[in-house]
């Protein structure tokens, strides 16, 4: 990773326009701000067209020689798949409602990144390839599609994180998110991918999950959590794995059996289950709720999604709950029946502890954590010790795709009131379905385009800095594991101590288990404030 | 010339406009939705004792159906505006309804303007539209009536117009189609103006030609002012064109995806007209690649021997 820049650097830009027509200005690939070309190895082991290296920072991109006509023929595919990438591509009258809403735009001040003129990219290519009007060129917003045209597309469509904002605030519900969607998956049709998103898809296909975590570093990775659990409360908890007859198969991002903060949350998921006595397995086979296929294409989002429903069946599960996961809800809660349903094997969602059953899942026969657990507590089945997070004051991050493509939002604040005292609600035009996006999303959550991360996180940070300011806001929680792999470094560089953790991992640390010991550590075991200092009642809050 | 313009272009542009229109819509509607995909902007329906926001996350058809009025009749999302600025080192988010403002202005002005024209079609003048005229013209200014539609209509789009050509960013992303929409628009209003209070139009002759029109009997109008030949042109125009531009976005919005859809994929399953089975890498496969390390690490096993991974590998999950 290159050296940061400075924060003076970072913020010294305007929310203005430049000097020259959008058009007339090639995009110039500035380092810090894109990610490295897909591996050819990891296009060949899914089968994507055009496997080869190459490197975005080069001038030959080694396209395909009949690269345009791909593209065209492509697009023509799609306006007939997507009502709504013909009428996105039809009706925008730009009014300029979606400009300001971006947050690479807000982060970085250019123009492109104003999620219309990131529409007009493709579609000023549309006008002239599949209108009338386009042969009136330039005056109709018209253009070829020249080689600048396609890097530019790669440059900028790889700046959206498809995180949905622009769509909230465009009178007609134009989604920037479903263009560049469509975008990526034209790139791709010459083998334009990321790596970063190429590697975890080809990781996920082969063994189940973006990390590439084989089934006996799962156990492995997992076994640590439970040796930690075992220190903080005194207890052994044995999960099973691929266990054929379990009621319930549970699903996480693989995000959270790796790296902290991850496996933070995922302790508060196993500490939950045990104390519930679930009936649970857990697949390294469908070691993995995120979908990067998502991020490439409408295919390949769909071949990776197949395995949850595949291993249900195999399992002989009766329905499945979802872990903490951004993008993953998305999909399950608006494309997975879709793709690969439907899911007859299954039974409607019945909480094992409550009886309630959930017929918002009753076809697609997934419940969110979320949901299950504030079930949990409406109905006092959990006894809950809030005073453990005492010492955290605790703001909350909507993210994007549970906000937008969802409507998640009072679940994991029903749950988070219960497991914390202190909470605070950042800016009203920051949270819930106008929640601005970590800026890391839909893989961008690399490593050598930091410079963009930081930006595109900077409007969400700038947010958190002032419930730090007036609060002294020192947690920012959520419920997506994307969130918990790149806010941290954004949150050092913008807004120092500020931790980073999944709703879960909360719920963890407040969760009195039958027969636990003293609790004295946390789930990153640091010592919990000792109870005489914090609150001066203190006691077995329930 | 007058039997061209007053004869000829308005029913060419009347077939301009409806078979425009037509095309357009159903254009649109013949690419399929093969994902049910609103953008949520509340509260989803899940459990009893949290509230759902039904409008802003429409759980069914009805609701999304109600959704879908609440953009078209008062611009829901537009009223969300909000504007951010950069102060120094942070952003500072404030409201910004003044776009919603002008343009609910103008849009609905437009549509009492319309209704208003129908007193040139409908003989006799049916008694809801007097009252809307008489509502409307409320401000009586002497003679002729001065009609408050009217100022709003152009209020609005001097509005629209002012802001696409003052503020940077508007100027930035736009193109010449929206300089020319809105000064049509405008250059329809201030001639319709000037046959009322300038240049005065023979009403009851327009309005036995307008008759004849719809009737199917067309006369030309011989007594036509200068005046109201222009207004009528620029109309013609307006229309014809409207299904050719970025007007059309008037039938579109009915159509949008993120907007008339229920928030509902978990319950009721959306079809996909055009899904295929796709290969994916199925659990036989997998437990080939990892036999071995899998026995070791206690992990079940369907089969102890390497298995045809092949055949079963299209059937693992897909229909
Ligand atoms: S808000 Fe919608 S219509 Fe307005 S410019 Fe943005 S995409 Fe176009
Ligand atoms: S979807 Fe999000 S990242 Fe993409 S253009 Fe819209 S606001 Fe920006």
């Amino acid at each position: 990773m290159a050296k940061l820049p400075k924060k003076a650097e970072l913020t010294q830009y305007s929310l203005g326009t430049a000097p020259a027509p959008w058009r007339e200005t090639k995009a110039e690939l500035r380092p810090g701000m894109y990610c490295y070309g897909a591996k050819g190895k990891n296009l060949e082991t899914v089968g994507m067209p055009n496997a080869r290296d190459w490197s975005p920072a080069e001038e030959d991109w080694k396209l395909p020689e009949d690269w345009r006509e791909i593209i065209l023929a492509g697009m023509a595919e799609r306006l007939e798949k997507y009502r709504s990438f013909r009428l996105f591509m039809d009706i925008c009258v730009r009014c300029g409602a979606c400009a300001d809403k971006c947050h690479f735009y807000l982060g970085t001040g250019d123009p492109k990144n104003m999620p219309v003129l990131r529409a007009e990219l493709l579609r000023s290519v549309y006008r002239r390839y599949f209108t009338k009007a386009g042969r009136l060129g330039k005056l109709a917003g018209a253009r070829d599609l020249t080689l600048d045209v396609l890097k530019e597309w790669w440059y900028y469509f790889f700046q959206c994180t498809e995180c949905r904002r622009c769509s909230v605030f465009c009178p007609y519900g134009i989604d920037q998110a479903e263009i560049t969607i469509i975008g990526r998956e034209l790139l791709n049709l010459v083998g334009l991918n990321t790596d970063w998103i190429a590697g975890p898809v080809a990781n996920c296909y082969m063994k189940g999950n973006h990390v590439g975590l084989e089934p006996q570093t799962i156990l492995s990775n997992i076994e640590f959590m439970l040796d930690d659990l075992e220190t903080i409360t005194g207890k052994r908890i044995e999960p099973t794995f691929n266990r054929k007859g379990a009621e319930i198969l549970f699903i996480t991002p693989s995000g959270d059996l790796f790296a902290e903060p991850g496996i933070y949350t995922c302790m508060g998921y196993f500490m939950l289950f045990e104390q519930l006595g679930l009936d649970y397995t857990i697949s390294t086979y469908a070691s993995e709720g995120g979908n990067f296929g998502f991020f490439t294409s409408n295919e390949m989002a769909k071949r990776l999604n197949a395995k949850m429903y595949a291993e249900a069946k195999r399992l002989g599960v009766k329905w499945i709950l979802g872990g903490e996961c951004g993008h993953m809800w998305r999909l399950v809660n608006q494309y997975m029946d879709t793709w690969n349903g439907p899911a007859d094997f299954l039974e409607t969602p019945v909480s094992p502890v409550t009886g309630t059953r959930f017929e918002n899942a009753r076809s697609a026969k997934m419940v969110h954590i979320a949901e299950f657990t504030a079930d949990l507590m409406y109905h006092d089945k959990l006894k809950l010790d809030p005073a453990r997070n005492d010492h955290l004051i605790v703001t909350f991050h909507d993210s994007c795709n549970t906000a937008r493509g969802m409507g998640l939002l009072d679940e994991p604040r029903y749950v988070l009131k219960k497991v914390c005292n202190n909470f605070h609600e950042m800016a009203e035009d920051t949270i819930r379905e106008k929640t601005l996006c970590c800026g890391s999303g839909s893989g961008l959550n690399a490593g050598e385009n930091m410079e963009l991360r930081l930006r595109a996180g900077f409007p969400r940070a700038n947010a958190v800095r002032e419930v730090k300011e007036k609060h002294g806001v020192n947690v920012l929680a959520n419920i997506c594991a994307l969130d918990r792999a790149s806010f941290p470094p954004i949150m050092d560089y913008w807004v120092p101590g500020t931790k980073v953790m999944g709703l879960h991992e909360l719920v963890g640390n407040a969760l009195v288990l039958d027969g636990e010991i003293e609790r004295t550590l946390d789930l990153r075991t640091e010592e919990l404030p000792r109870r005489d200092e914090t609150a001066g009642e203190g006691g077995e809050a329930q | 010339m007058t039997f061209f313009a007053t004869v000829i272009m308005p029913y060419l542009a009347f077939v301009s406009f409806l078979a425009g229109m037509s095309y357009r819509v159903w254009r649109w509607a013949s690419s399929p939705v093969p994902f049910r995909i609103p953008t949520t902007c509340g509260q989803q329906e899940s459990l009893p004792f949290i509230r759902a926001d039904k409008l802003e996350n429409p759980p069914d058809r009805l609701h999304a159906f109600l959704r879908m009025l609440l953009e078209v009749l008062l611009f829901r999302s537009l009223f969300r505006g909000a504007q951010a600025e950069k102060r120094g080192e942070t952003l500072v988010f404030g409201s910004a309804k003044w776009l919603w403002f002008f343009a609910l202005m103008f849009h609905w002005s437009m549509l009492f303007i319309l209704l208003r024209h129908l007193r040139f079609v409908l003989q006799p003048v049916p008694g809801w539209l007097l009252g809307l005229e008489a509502a409307d013209g409320f401000l009586q200014i002497g003679l002729p009536v001065l009609y408050i539609t009217d100022i709003f209509f152009l209020t609005g789009l001097t509005f629209l117009f002012l802001r696409r050509v003052a503020l940077p960013r508007l100027r930035y992303i736009s193109l010449p189609s929206d300089y020319l929409a809105v000064l049509l628009l405008i250059a329809v209003g201030l001639s319709g103006l000037a046959t009322r209070f300038i240049w005065r139009a023979d009403i009851t002759g327009v309005k036995e030609w307008a008759l004849s029109l719809v009737t199917l009997r067309p006369e030309p109008l011989a007594a036509a002012s200068p005046a109201f030949l222009t207004h009528l042109i620029l109309v013609m125009c307006l229309i014809a064109y409207f299904p050719w531009s970025k007007l059309a976005h008037a039938g579109g919005v009915f159509l949008s995806p993120t907007r008339n859809l229920a928030n509902n994929s978990r319950a009721r399953r959306h079809v996909n007209p055009w899904n295929y089975p796709a290969p994916v890498h199925s659990y036989a496969e997998y437990e080939n690649d990892f036999r071995e390390k899998m026995r070791k690490a206690g992990l079940p096993l369907e089969s102890a021997e390497k298995t045809e991974g092949g055949a079963e590998s299209a059937a693992g999950g897909l229909k």
